[in-house]
């Protein structure tokens, strides 16, 4: 039976993983999935109507759906819109405990959906998050919102009343963003989160139109009438009020959308004008005063809106296939590339690799403590499944943007856990003890939690800007370097097991301590290579790009402390310096150099190189830094406080 | 004695000792540039041998720690002395050796684009051309004699003369310049502002104008404007005082009766072709204000070669001619501009750098070296696995053997590289 363990582990795993990859059924009321699959062109790219409501939601609410269920402050569960109220207290989500219960949701989709077409209904829900507790206080939303487990979300019918209260805090914010205070910065988020809400209500329709097929149809039929009208105003004859009236407050309304919609709806005229001319609704809404007609998209579009608003599935349906096959004949690719956009983003690749390398690394600790074979090659074989979901990923992810792996900050986390994994399963293969499992799920857990952190700032495909608009640089320089991450995270981890194992557990033999030594060392060098020779092919690309092949730019910098780094630990090691013990120590170091190269040097927010700036993550390089501290300290304390080693003095190989 | 010191200078330790000292550096220099910007960062900490504390308001330094220069040097001396010593190339050592001199071509190499490069900018509007480029940081005072109808007669002196109170003498020059004032940033106003500075200037349009000293940009994007209040003499007798800035136009001294335009201007570099710029383009990416590509056409003309063609300069292309490298810099020509009726300009970086190709064949050398070395490792390292008896391995621990190990005593499995370097 242990012999299969492992296999049916594995095929469990599999399955689950396997199941999302249909992606989800078409529902049975209003096709929202079919809506989500709409391609639009928004950020210079074409990306699905679901990536759009992905980013935003993610950007506003940090979360992928919007819960419509939970308790009130007298404990009683329903729907949010039902139990609040006076006096009913604070609004909460499912609590842990509560796992009979199964809130309904709206996916991403859905809740765009309702924006842009019922905004009435998507003023009530729970989307803006805010935190800071001196925000809230100035706002006086101390009483409204929902709470999870101390994050707190609100309404935009909550915080419209302080619109005016947020506007002005947020004119008088420090324009250095690095330089903002905590309650500034959570300013400026919801600042930015209501433009944003804003130009998602107004990017298909009006936000205050209640059927904008209606209001089309109304619109054509005025646009004579109401030319007529302005040009005998203009000319000072007498001219029809009403028609005049009622074309300017279309045109006004319209001039809002086409300054403020967000996603590009309208798809270009293929043969008179370039692919990636799409357009918004408002500026052909305008121009149809000169051609009295509009695109088929917007019709369909409204024809959309208004089964929405009827809650009519089979006009919804109707219309949106309609739309559809108008596409398939001069936009099939971009069909295609939305299509397969939406299928990555519901089978989310690094969320379940997130969840496989979580439950190898139990089994491969595990293992270590009753050495059983089992657990070891379960974590191995899970292993090698999360990297191949994780593979799958960043293929997917090359094929839509047409780039190599590493375009952003948040492409470098998941390719350095990929190279990390890949080094973990080599290592695992030859020394066959758990450690390269342990390393691999690791190191590939923590740069895919970090991944999907930086997620939260928004598209994750973004357009390359123009220096940085070179496959070649992109697939050669920035590959090799962030492999020379990998490999020196790989070897600082190696060094943390080591400690931790040596030094808490008697499971560190001197079979498993010679085979640390061996990778540590193994894999030093393997860092130097390729952050020697990424930072150079670097350099190269700074002499072709800036004209001087080293500028001492801080990015620059921190590639060249990880180089020198390295060598100091090779020569460290050849000249005697240091033992395996002070190598351990000396790669434990190691991953404080890689996280400032990574990710410090960004938040100095100077430099050539700054295109990745973020302040939230500086807490958590800090307290990363204190803990390798910490590690290395620990590593230098006397062996005899070391529960491996300590048998050695007494004698007693008990 | 000199065994001493030969040791100590082909010691491994003292290689250590500069990686650490230069960790350290690149360190605190990386930092600094949040406060002092790059440039002053760069000279003070790593184009330095000494780093000296010196506080804004003292006039005493003291040097806290070794300078870029003064590492590099070391860390080069330590390399070359080991290798003397102690390096005979076989077959085994030849990743090593090739790493080596790679890295000593590279630090040579850099040593020299330190000392022998420039760079400048070229900054036109479409339709202009221009034959010289302007330097970054450094600037000039110039004399222009306009009387001559084919050519100007100029007379440069360089900012670094510009001292308060010093007087500037010279064979060339048409009359004397006492400097009464120098900014070495600065802005000019019609009207008083807190701490501006009211010239003693009596000639020229700019006379009753404020100075607005400025403390140096940190930004890497903007530059110093200098501004200087000169008298002129002819001989003992004062012409009159003017004040000259690089945001004033020339202004017009007569003197014998020949007019001589003055103007302290950015540092100019003449070459013997000229560019126009036929056009500049901005692209963005559609919905966005992401830049998708900036380029400019510029025809290049020489006299002397009898050249005239066009080219392309755009995100990394630049163009290399007549020992200059262009880069595309920076640009101002969007819709936005066009609409308003703007002229498109863009700017071109010129880079005179003879040594551009050192760090490319380093490169190639410490590449090759690094693979061929551990490629020797790993195939040594995929030899023993594959010798290793199935019984022996680590997995199959044998429990009596775990308690005789102790790390420190321990055979360094670093031992067969180590009689590579030694």
């Amino acid at each position: 039976m242990k012999k299969r363990l492992p296999f049916i582990i594995l095929a469990i795993f599999t399955l689950w993983a396997l199941s999302s990859l249909r992606g989800p059924k078409a529902p049975e009321g209003i096709d929202h999935v079919g809506f989500g699959k709409l391609p639009v062109l928004l950020n210079g790219r074409i990306q699905p109507m679901d990536s759009v409501a992905m980013n935003a939601l993610l950007q506003l609410r940090g979360t992928r759906k919007v819960p419509l269920e939970g308790n009130n402050g007298t404990g009683e569960w329903g729907d949010f819109l039902e139990i609040r109220g006076e006096g009913n207290g604070l609004l909460t989500e499912r609590s842990w405990y509560q796992f009979s219960k199964h809130p309904k949701k709206l996916s991403s989709t859905q809740w765009l959906l309702e924006l842009m077409t019922r905004p009435d209904q998507a003023n009530e829900r729970y989307i803006f998050a805010v935190n800071h507790p001196d925000l809230i206080g100035e706002l006086g939303l101390g009483e409204a919102g929902l709470d999870r487990s101390g994050l707190r979300y609100f309404t935009f019918s909550e915080i419209e009343p302080h619109l005016a209260t947020i506007e002005k805090h947020a004119s008088s914010l420090n324009p250095k963003p690095e330089l903002r205070t905590p309650f500034e910065r959570a300013v400026a988020k919801i600042h930015f989160s209501l433009g944003l809400f804003l130009r998602l209500k107004n990017s298909l329709q009006p936000q205050d139109s209640p059927d904008f097929s209606a209001e089309l149809e109304e619109y054509v039929a005025n646009i004579g009438p109401g030319i007529e009208a302005v040009r005998n105003r203009e000319s000072g004859n007498e001219y029809d009020e009403e028609a005049f009236g009622s074309l300017m407050r279309h045109l006004e309304r319209y001039d809002m959308v086409s300054r403020v919609a967000y996603p590009l709806l309208v798809p270009p005229d293929i043969k008179t004008m370039e692919r990636d001319q799409w357009s918004n609704v408002g500026t052909n809404l305008l121009d149809a005063v000169h051609t009295k007609r509009f695109p088929a998209a917007i019709q369909n579009y409204a024809a959309m809106s208004t089964a929405y608003t009827k809650d009519d599935a089979q006009a919804f349906s109707t219309a949106l296939s309609t739309f559809r096959n108008s596409l398939a004949k001069d936009f099939s690719s971009e069909l295609r590339k939305a299509k397969l956009e939406f299928a990555y983003n519901h089978f989310s690749p690094f969320y379940k690799s997130i969840v496989l390398y979580l439950v190898a690394f139990l089994f491969a600790c595990a293992s270590w403590f009753n050495l059983s074979q089992w657990m070891n090659r379960s974590a191995h074989y899970l292993i090698i499944l999360a990297f191949i979901i994780h593979t799958a990923g960043l293929i997917t992810r090359m094929v839509l943007e047409g780039r190599p792996p590493v375009t952003n900050l948040y492409s470098s986390a998941v390719f350095v856990g990929w190279g990390a994994v890949i080094l973990g399963i080599v290592l695992e293969r030859f020394y066959r003890d758990g450690i390269g499992s342990v390393i691999a799920s690791v190191v590939g857990l923590i740069t895919l939690i970090i991944a999907h952190n930086l997620s939260m700032q928004g598209d994750t495909m973004e357009m390359m800007r123009a220096v940085l608009d070179t496959n070649f640089w992109l697939a050669t320089h920035v590959v090799v370097i962030t492999l020379g991450y990998s490999a020196t995270f790989v070897a600082g981890f190696l060094a943390l097991v080591y400690v931790t194992r040596g030094l808490l557990t008697k499971t560190l033999d001197q079979a498993t301590a010679k085979g640390l030594t061996r990778m540590v060392y193994g894999i030093i060098c393997f860092a130097t290579l390729f952050s020697f020779v990424g930072t150079i092919l670097g350099g190269i690309w700074a002499d072709q790009s800036w004209g001087r092949f080293w500028g001492w730019d801080p990015k620059e910098n921190g590639a060249l402390l990880i180089v020198i780094w390295n060598a100091l630990v090779l020569h460290c090691r050849w000249g005697g310096l240091v033992k395996d013990r002070g190598l351990m120590n000396l790669a434990i170091f190691g991953n404080i150099v890689t996280a400032f190269s990574w990710f410090g040097v960004n938040m100095l927010g100077i430099g050539l190189h700054s295109y990745g700036f973020m302040d939230a993550a500086f807490r958590w390089i800090v307290l990363f830094t204190a803990s390798q501290v910490a590690f290395i300290a620990l590593g230098t304390l006397p062996l005899k406080l070391w529960q491996s080693f300590k048998t050695d003095t007494t004698g007693a190989a008990s | 004695m000199v065994k001493h010191i030969v040791q100590f200078l082909t010691s491994l330790k003292l290689t250590v000792a500069c990686l650490a000292v230069s960790m350290v550096l690149v360190f605190i220099g990386t930092l600094a540039q949040v406060d002092e910007g790059l440039y002053t960062a760069q000279e003070r900490y790593f184009k330095s041998f000494i780093i000296y504390l010196e506080p804004a308001e003292a006039d005493w330094r003291f040097p806290v720690f070794p300078g870029g220069y003064l590492v590099g040097v070391v860390l080069l001396i330590n390399l070359l002395a080991a290798h003397g010593k102690r390096f005979k190339i076989t077959k085994k050592k030849l990743g090593i050796f090739m790493i080596h001199a790679g890295l000593i071509l590279l630090l040579v190499g850099q040593l020299f684009t330190d000392l022998l490069s420039r760079e400048s900018a070229l900054e036109f509007e479409e339709g202009q051309s221009k034959n010289y480029s302007e330097d970054f940081r450094k600037n000039e005072l110039v004399l222009i004699d306009k009387s001559a109808p084919d050519s100007d007669k100029i007379i440069s002196i360089p900012e670094s003369r510009l001292r308060n109170g010093s007087l500037i003498e010279d064979s060339n020059l048409p009359f004397n310049i006492k400097v009464h004032d120098y900014w070495s940033n600065s802005d000019i106003s019609g009207t008083e502002k807190p701490d501006s500075v009211k010239t003693d200037a009596t000639q020229g349009p700019a006379k009753d104008f404020f100075v607005l000293p400025m403390p140096p940009v940190t930004e890497m994007n903007r530059r110093d404007l200098p501004s200087a209040v000169i008298e002129l003499f002819d001989g003992d007798q004062s012409i009159g005082t003017w004040l000259t800035s690089a945001v004033l136009k020339p202004q017009t001294v007569s003197h014998e009766g020949t007019d001589y335009e003055i103007v302290l201007r950015f540092q100019r570099y003449y070459e013997p072709f000229s560019l126009t710029l036929l056009k500049a383009s901005h692209d963005k990416y559609k919905g966005t204000e992401l830049p998708k590509n900036f380029s400019s056409r510029v025809r290049i003309q020489n006299q002397e070669t009898e050249e005239d063609r066009e080219v392309l300069i755009y995100m990394n292309h630049p163009l290399r001619y007549g020992g200059l490298t262009f880069f595309q810099f920076q640009m101002a020509a969007d819709e936005a501009m066009q609409r308003a009726g703007m002229i498109p300009t863009s700017t071109l970086q010129v880079v005179r750098n003879p040594t551009w190709l050192t760090p490319y064949l380093a490169c190639i050398m410490v590449g090759l070296g690094l693979v061929v070395q551990f490629m020797m490792h790993l195939l040594g390292f995929l030899k023993k696995q594959r010798n290793r008896p199935k019984a022996q391995s680590p997995r199959s621990p044998n429990k009596t053997k775990a308690g005789k190990h102790s790390p420190s005593s321990e055979e360094q499995s670093g031992k067969s590289t180590t009689s590579a370097t030694s």
